[in-house]
């Protein structure tokens, strides 16, 4: 597994960082995005990223996965400075991320979809795949395995043959979350994962996140709207507003924060 | 007797490549049935619809699993024709058949890099546009180098002499003489077979499943760790190889490489046969080339047995033939094989009890085999919703079941 060599290997002062973005800014034709934010996810927490609509949470994570290179700061993943990062290196770097549309590959099957998730474990080549040699084969298996112990463990293996578009909202977001958890990553970067659920997927979920955190070691960034999943679940907030940083600390730290209340909780707090 | 049974699905749903194999051969001896007894004329017309067929198997990869559109294959087809017809430009060329066939390919495959890599940074009506700019410029080329390659005449092909070895072995096998028209559909045919199991096992690994994720959705493929451009310039490689494998034996069929015989029309009506059979379907691939080859034909016949005069009765079949495509379109969207396979889909998800794991495994090829001419090489990529997909893991037919 993962996690264990990662968080293992450097534990200097920096080097303990899962995910660390340091004086990131983003600016789109004159407005900015994201200005001077710091954030670090240390290994084995979750880190719950809040703020109002178009404080720039959903810019955070696009720079955290390569789709938008910020103008200036840095982003470091266990104390190496990821240059030019690029979306399909995230699979690589033991990260693996959800989108808040899904993106299911919807002319496949289930089993199918969370398979891409773990093809990371896969290492046939392409004239091993072409001429269909026995080692293809075997890793072909290996890999069925895998993604079928993924979606038994979020429930949803009975639904493996079936195409997602016929499948209810719910299960869906299960099977979006079991193909990134099938790459086995050690830092889960999850959009919006409770948007849509019912009250009881949504414990289901935050059981979850907090058992791949404590139990297995992995740390996840989450940007979630649904305040009561958040103060449950993470053990650091960083909170934005326009772009920027404007608090950040346990959950009970933030919830007091008189510049969070006044710029978002207050009206939900009251 | 039950452990046998078992221990047969297991082999079935486990080696993919072994399946791919069987139903080839199955496929080899139903060509050598139906070539054997039919004449000489109809096997040339066998051979034309191996060599559509072999092009259209790549081209429904590109577009049906890897979402790519490409209206340049007949182009790609010349470039493999021309290669051949170079190589075997009269009696005395000693260059063994096989060999030929491989240079083609290879020198398709190297063009197919540079347009792959062109069309991988383009989408849609673009992608469309280059190489439909292909399409237009590739026999082109044949014009302007008037001296090496022929100019609107075209190159002859020289097909070598039938070895004494193919000769023997199909006296041995069929008890007949082998013409030469009767050689060339074996020869067309066996490429078909080899190139499909070829294509089918790619299909079949993550190489294809890379690409249809791709085809599904770019940025969760690319989350994934696929990258979309080598995974696109890939889909573009295959397709190409196996219309320059097309292009070489069609040369060798009509035993001429000219311009005329490539026009946009070929490219379009490739494209035609992979809707009809319906998109990322070998076997749909095979029933468009079928169509294509057979259909005119019958039309034909058929309107003067209708009394219509020979030149009423040939204008009937482009008629048909798009009255067919429009209807296919309209009713089948999924094409021929797609729509066919969803209906049993859709009939065995809602009676397959629970408890039938080996019974599911060994249903598949039946469905899958009925479903084709017995000449497809394997289960098909599944491209539109209702096609098979994992018939492989017994947790997935169990699963079937339960959820229906």
């Amino acid at each position: 597994m993962p996690p264990s060599t990662s968080t293992a290997a450097t534990p200097a002062a920096t080097g303990g960082t899962a995910l660390a973005l340091r004086g990131v800014s983003v600016s789109f034709g004159g407005v900015h995005a994201l200005t001077g934010v710091d954030l670090a996810v240390a290994p084995g927490t979750v880190h719950g990223v809040i703020g109002p609509n178009g404080a720039g949470k959903t810019t955070l994570f696009n720079v955290a996965c390569g789709f938008v290179v910020p103008d200036e700061g840095t982003i470091e993943r266990r104390g190496e400075q990821l240059t030019r990062l690029r979306p399909h290196d995230l699979a690589g770097l033991g990260m693996a991320r959800t989108l808040q549309g899904l993106g299911l590959f919807d002319r496949v099957t289930v089993l199918e979809n969370v398979l891409v998730g773990a093809d990371r474990h896969a290492r046939t080549g392409f004239l091993t795949a072409l001429l269909g040699l026995p080692r293809a084969a075997r890793e072909e298996r290996a890999l069925r395995d895998r993604a079928m112990a993924v979606l038994e463990r979020l429930d949803v293996a009975s639904y493996a043959a079936r195409y997602p578009a016929s499948l209810p909202y719910p299960v869906r977001k299960r099977v979006a979350l079991a193909r990134a958890l099938a790459a086995e990553p050690d830092l889960l970067l999850l959009d919006e994962p409770a948007s849509g659920l019912g009250a009881d997927d949504m414990t289901e979920l935050g059981d979850l996140v907090q058992s791949l955190s404590r139990d297995e070691g992995v740390s996840v960034l989450l940007v979630e709207h649904h305040m009561d999943l958040v103060m449950r679940v993470c053990d650091e907030i960083t909170v934005l507003d326009f772009g920027r940083r404007i608090a950040s600390g346990t959950p009970a730290q933030v919830r007091d924060d008189p510049a969070v209340l006044a710029a978002y909780l207050g009206e939900q707090v009251g | 007797m039950a452990a046998l049974r078992t221990r047969a699905a297991g082999w079935w749903s486990g080696s993919i490549l072994g399946r791919h194999l069987l139903v080839a051969l199955l496929g080899l001896v139903v060509v050598v049935a139906v070539s054997e007894s039919v004449s000489d004329f109809r096997n040339l017309q066998l051979a034309s619809m191996a060599y559509l067929g072999i092009a259209a198997g790549g081209l429904t990869v590109l577009t049906g699993l890897n979402g790519q559109i490409s209206l340049g294959h007949g182009a790609l087809m010349a470039i493999g024709a021309y290669t051949t017809a170079l190589l075997l430009d009269d009696r005395e060329a000693s260059t063994p058949l096989p060999l030929v066939v491989l240079a083609a390919v290879v020198v398709t495959l190297v063009v197919g890099i540079a347009v792959g890599a062109a069309a991988a940074r383009l989408h849609g009506p673009y992608l469309a546009g280059a190489t439909l700019a292909l399409a237009v410029a590739v026999p082109g080329i044949a014009l302007y180098f008037k001296e090496q390659l022929g100019g609107e005449q075209g190159l002859r092909v020289v097909v070598p002499d039938i070895p004494t070895w193919a000769l023997d072995l199909a006296y041995f096998v069929t008890g007949q003489d082998l013409t030469r028209s009767r050689y060339v559909a074996y020869l067309a045919w066996f490429t078909l077979i080899v190139t499909f199991v070829l294509l089918a096992n790619l299909s079949r690994s993550r190489v294809g499943r890379r690409w249809r994720a791709v085809r599904d959705d770019e940025v969760a493929a690319e989350l994934a760790g696929v990258r979309l451009g080598r995974s696109r310039v890939s889909a573009f490689v295959v397709s190409a190889a196996a219309a320059g494998a097309a292009g070489a034996m069609m040369a060798v069929t009509v035993r001429l490489a000219a311009p005329s015989g490539f026009t946009l029309t070929l490219s379009l009506t490739l494209l035609s046969a992979v809707v009809l059979g319906g998109l990322g379907s070998l076997a749909g691939a095979l029933i468009g080339a079928a169509l294509l080859t057979f259909l005119p034909q019958v039309v034909t016949d058929l309107g003067v047995d209708a009394g219509l005069s020979d030149i009423r009765a040939a204008e009937l079949a482009p008629l048909v033939y798009g009255v067919v495509m429009v209807l296919v379109v309209l009713l089948a969207p999924a094409g021929i094989v797609g729509t066919v396979r969803g209906a049993v889909l859709r009939r065995r998800g809602r009676s397959a009890p629970p408890a039938a794991t080996t019974t599911g495994a060994a249903a598949d090829p039946t469905t899958s085999t009925s479903t084709s001419t017995s000449t497809d090489a394997g289960p098909d990529p599944g491209a539109s919703p209702g096609t098979s997909t994992d018939p492989d893991s017994t947790a997935t037919t169990t699963s079937k079941g339960s959820t229906t």
